[in-house]
């Protein structure tokens, strides 16, 4: 037996934050970014996408059936702690503590957004275009709302990247943790800015 | 030196394991160099609250005196500790004593520390040498990983790791990281390696590795300076070859 049904849960859940799910968040921004170059090449990526053979299952494998489960699994997981920073306000246990709300707040943040975007364009009542998401993120509302759910999440898979290293047995010694803490607090200014940058072009354009 | 001088103590009592926890106020007279069991033993003798009620006394768990058996084990001003290491000197006041409610508390600041016992037993701290005849010498071990094996022996059983864990509470069933730490001994030992696997296996179950977050409270919290985070990350890494090995198989097993 490769250990009972939580154990397994727990490795899924792991796994699927960095592979696919990681993996998808670096790719939606990085294709996202081109609105930094103006509509027409924002239109182009986001046609290329679009177009992509067989999208639908990429769409549910890659994309929808992960979060699904990362996000499910993830909430129980965020409701089994009891959190002590005011006691022992260490880094690593703040960064234990923001790791479980940012999971929260992501899950929430990309309920609405794929709820106002991929559900929307696929019901008919959204077109996929510059337009859409201009029209969103120049409400005030709506933009800081992208711009907590973005940093929320670039901070939830940066630190899930440091976890991910030590839960698989990739980082034990004190020393390489550090080194993966430092290497990570990099990957999370680095995915902040390229998504935040993209908010700000949308809503207050180049 | 002025010779009336008092330390405040706050203590978080508790008649017995099903009533209602409360707060008593002491004043103790101070002396040179006394540590909080001193001052809990004053009140034993004076049982007088800070109002100057008689009261009953306070009642703490305590053997070794020396931070080796983890007895003594409290919440000293918000942080799981030994009070026999808690020096008056160095601690802020007024003194705030708890018990360690992770744990069931049975009267006052002693609580009931078998579920770390448990845990000991169901993971296999312990190197099976016992047979029908006599087994002989176990293979030898290499210096340098018994200096690093000998840290990891250290383990008192205190149940400071566990307080300090966000994840050891009522709503989950992981053990802790003391017991954790005990699987990489005991699978480190030529001859407790023959039951690693078998170690393994547990810790893939309830309450098992799974249960880390990763906070490390544990490690900065340890009394004995156990590197009990090096120890999960190193039964992490043993659990996921585990899990590859008994899932496509390996040389190990039929």
């Amino acid at each position: 037996m490769a250990g009972n049904r939580d154990y397994i849960n727990r490795r899924i859940h792991s796994l699927l934050g960095v592979i696919p799910i990681g993996i998808f968040l670096i790719q939606h921004l990085t294709v996202n970014f081109f609105a930094t170059r103006g509509p027409e090449a924002f239109n182009n990526a986001a046609h290329f996408m679009e177009s992509l053979p067989y999208r639908y299952v990429l769409e549910i494998f890659i994309i929808f059936l992960p979060i699904l489960f990362h996000g499910i699994y993830g909430v129980y997981i965020a409701f089994t702690a009891r959190h002590n920073v005011s006691n022992f306000g260490y880094f690593r246990n703040w960064m234990f503590m923001l790791q479980r709300y940012t999971g929260i707040i992501t899950l929430v943040f990309i309920a609405w957004h794929v709820w106002e975007t991929r559900i929307a364009i696929g019901l008919g009542w959204a077109e996929l275009n510059y337009q859409l998401m201009e029209s969103i993120l120049t409400e005030p509302f709506f933009f800081w709302f992208y711009v907590i759910g973005v940093i929320s999440t670039t901070f939830h898979f940066a630190n899930g990247l440091w976890s991910f290293c030590v839960s698989w047995g990739l980082t034990i010694t004190p020393r390489s943790q550090r080194f993966v803490t430092y290497a990570t607090i990099i990957v999370f200014l680095a995915i902040s800015y390229v998504g935040v940058r993209t908010l700000f072009t949308f809503a207050y354009g180049g | 030196m002025s010779e009336n001088k008092t330390v405040t103590f706050i203590i978080e009592r508790q008649d017995s394991p099903e009533t209602a926890p409360y707060e008593e106020k002491f004043e103790i007279p101070y002396r040179e160099n006394m540590n909080v069991i001193s001052a809990l033993m004053e009140v034993r003798r004076n049982p007088v609250n800070a109002n100057g009620e008689k009261t009953t006394p306070v009642f703490w768990d305590m053997n070794c005196l020396e931070e080796v058996c983890g007895a003594c084990s409290m919440v000293i001003n918000g942080k799981p500790r030994q009070s026999c290491t808690a020096l008056v000197d160095q601690l802020e006041q007024p003194i705030r004593l708890a018990p360690m409610k992770t744990f069931p508390v049975t009267r006052d600041l002693a609580v009931d520390r078998s579920r770390m016992f448990d845990s000991l037993k169901r993971v296999k701290a312990w190197i099976p040498i016992d047979g029908t005849y006599d087994l002989g010498p176990g293979p030898r071990m290499a210096e340098s990983k018994r200096q690093w094996a000998y840290e990891l022996s250290k383990c008192m059983t205190c149940g400071v790791c566990l307080e300090a864990c966000p994840n050891v509470n009522d709503k989950s069933d992981f053990i802790g990281p003391a017991a954790m730490s005990q699987v990489r001994l005991f699978n480190s030992h030529p001859t407790g390696e023959m039951n690693k696997s078998e170690r393994l296996q547990t810790v893939m179950g309830d309450g098992g590795i799974m249960g880390c977050g990763n906070a490390q409270n544990c490690v900065q919290s340890c009394p004995k300076g156990i590197p009990l985070t090096t120890s999960l990350a190193s039964v992490f890494r043993d659990t996921a070859i585990e899990s590859f090995k008994s899932f496509f198989g390996s040389d190990q097993k039929l």
